[in-house]
């Protein structure tokens, strides 16, 4: 085993070390919005003049907090988010200027309305679905969006500004979308654990020329060892896709478990992973507020009825990244993903595919449980 | 000698196995797992020495949840492989579907030219497990075979909660109103057969043979109502609850070549 590239650390102090940039651009008078869903336009954000901050709760230490309001059978990201803002235990939402939430799954929708009780929130109202009208009535949303902003905050939203966040935001997807390919390479040249990590401490390096030049000399030197002979991850490791919720708050005990059973996370077609940066902005076209309306509906997210979009782009990833088994990670009462499971499953079948759907909690307790399916999955294999 | 031995120790029960060079079983051992799987695996060892079967010369596969807590084990392998290997052995084919009742979970497991194709288990909830079976039993004052006995003689009532906590509740207010321990026993017994029903919606198996793995095996009525509900003929017999160690033990034999 070789010594990790010391970059994939940085990525990892990210979160914790954030709230550091946060607080100070707060002291020279920029303002935070919180965000919380890979639908929020942050090219909207982004031009207004706002850092926009990821505020997913991961953890179940502030569920209890969160179920003094809100029902015990509902997903463990919702109730995680809502209790770090109700316990004031997340410096993220403390210092929020702005919620920004979509009409995405009924439980967050529902959520954000509570949390308009304690901080200024606003909540786009997202098509549901691949309707006729859906391009037209997300790009009036999206103009509404800018005039509450323009109006609310005295600030001016331009269409150069827009395309410049579009570049952008652009370049940082193109910058994760290589780090991810990487793991096209057979084997692999790092552990799809790291690779989730650095994805999700990218957002929390808040200055985009640092945030890109980051990303590119991590994966510069990954490449560079792996040229160089390193091989991180044992050839006879098992290639598995991981699909399905946000997996931030399961990261350790799926994938980790999936990685210590004898396979690798080669490909995450999450939130976090393809799904939300393989599509880039037309940031030339005509009207940039509609081609940003349109790069964010084209995430097949199981909220959407229909989502032939996240099937086009499994079948994609399973033959670009060789994969040999599909893990699909659900979290506990996503009633939207966990009926979608089941045609994944059949889809799965359909492809001679072995599938294993994984429903589970922000918790510990279901680690021998789950460390069980995925070992005699990984058998299998 | 050198022996193969398979040791599946599960929530409720440890199961172990020898198996001669030839495979030949020549010892199963049943014990309860207490609430130490590391000292129940040393009590194990300990036995077997008794016996004159010596780890060094043999090759050991330890399964099921307490398969970490064996530390003379030569490998782990899940109790789902191992069930898969143990069954194909004893019922005699590679074409099965496996129905396992275990202490904390229940399995279905779907098995093809002898391999694992795949699998369902129920979530974090013991509804339809053999937890669930002891947990009844004991409210009705009676063993888990006494209940499956009583059941074959009772009916018209039923348990409507998948929880075990609140059809823990349900049976005890069916007892309140006066309602014959054999009713109640039959709709503990429907109440798992109907879960494992379900489970088995969930999975694909074309296989003739399915047959019950795990403590319940012994259970005539228990066969006979899963046989009824599923519409497919569930066998077993008294080697089925060593399936996981037969499976483990031959994994086993195959460290000893």
């Amino acid at each position: 085993m070789y010594d990790l590239p010391e970059q994939f650390s940085a990525f990892g102090e990210a979160r914790q070390k954030g709230f550091l940039t946060v607080k100070s651009v707060k002291e020279a008078g920029g303002m935070v919005a919180g965000v919380f869903c890979t639908f929020t336009p942050l090219e909207i954000l982004d031009a207004a003049g706002f850092l926009p901050v990821s505020l997913c709760g991961m953890s179940d230490e502030v569920i209890p907090a969160a179920e003094a309001h809100l029902p015990r059978n509902l997903c463990p990201l919702i109730k995680s988010s809502y209790g770090f803002a109700v316990s004031q235990k997340c410096p993220y939402t403390y210092f929020a200027d702005l919620i920004v939430g979509e009409t995405t799954c009924d439980g967050k929708k529902k959520m954000y309305e509570l949390l308009g009780k304690l901080k200024r929130t606003y909540i786009l109202h997202l098509p549901q679905g691949e309707d006729p009208n859906a391009l037209e009535s997300w790009t009036k949303e999206l103009r509404r969006f800018i005039a509450y902003l323009e109006d609310t905050f005295s600030l001016r939203i331009t269409d150069e500004a827009l395309r410049e966040a579009a570049h952008m935001r652009n370049r940082e997807r193109q910058k994760r979308m290589r780090l991810m390919e990487l793991m096209k390479l057979d084997p692999p040249p790092m552990r799809g654990e790291q690779l989730a990590s650095v994805l999700d401490g990218a957002g929390f390096l808040f200055e985009a020329a640092s945030r890109e030049a980051k990303l590119d000399s991590l994966a510069e030197e990954v490449s560079t060892q792996y040229v160089a002979g390193e091989r991180p991850v044992s050839a006879s490791d098992k290639r598995i896709l991981v699909t399905g919720c946000p997996i931030g708050g399961v990261l350790k005990k799926a994938v980790g478990l999936i990685e210590r059973s004898g396979g690798t996370a080669v490909c995450f077609e999450n939130c976090s992973g393809i799904k939300a940066a393989w599509q880039m902005v037309d940031a030339d076209a005509p009207d940039i507020v509609r081609a940003i309306a349109a790069r964010y509906l084209e995430i097949g997210c199981a909220v959407m009825t229909p989502n032939a979009k996240r099937f086009a782009l499994l079948e994609r990833l399973v033959d670009e990244y060789r994969i040999d088994g599909v893990v699909e990670v659900e979290l506990q009462f996503c009633t939207p993903y966990l009926i979608e499971a089941h045609p994944v499953r059949e889809w799965a079948r359909g492809r001679e595919l072995p599938y294993l759907g994984l429903e589970t909690d922000y918790s510990q307790s279901d680690a021998g449980q789950l460390s069980t399916r995925l070992e005699a999955f990984l058998e299998r294999l | 000698m050198r022996y193969a031995i398979g040791i599946d120790i599960g929530s409720t029960c440890a199961k172990t196995v020898v198996m001669d060079e030839t495979g030949g079983i020549v010892r199963r051992m049943l014990q309860p797992t207490g609430w130490s799987s590391v000292d129940t695996a040393e009590a194990i060892r300990a036995e077997l020495f008794r016996e004159g079967v010596s780890m060094e010369d043999s090759r050991c596969v330890a399964t099921g949840y307490g398969r970490v807590s064996v530390p003379y084990a030569d490998r782990c392998v899940t109790e789902i492989t191992c069930h898969g290997r143990g069954a194909c052995r004893i019922f005699g084919t590679d074409e099965l579907l496996i129905i396992d009742i275990g202490g904390q979970d229940t399995k279905l497991i779907a098995v093809e030219d002898g391999m694992v194709k795949d699998f369902v288990m129920n979530d974090k909830c013991s509804a339809g497990t053999g937890r669930f079976l002891e947990i009844m039993a004991n409210t009705l004052s009676l063993r888990p075979a006494e209940l499956c006995e009583l059941a074959a003689g009772g009916g018209s009532t039923s348990i409507s909660s998948m929880c075990t906590v609140f059809a823990e509740s349900e049976v005890i207010s069916l007892i309140g109103r006066g309602e014959k321990r054999e009713n109640i026993a039959f709709a503990v017994v429907d109440s798992i057969v109907k879960k494992v029903v379900s489970q088995a919606s969930r999975i694909q198996s074309d296989a003739k043979t399915v047959c019950l793995t795990g403590g319940l095996c012994e259970f005539d009525y228990l066969l006979q109502t899963l046989s009824q509900q599923l519409g497919r003929r569930v066998v077993s017999g008294p080697d089925a609850r060593y399936a996981g160690a037969i499976g483990a033990a031959l994994a086993a034999r195959k460290l000893l070549s």
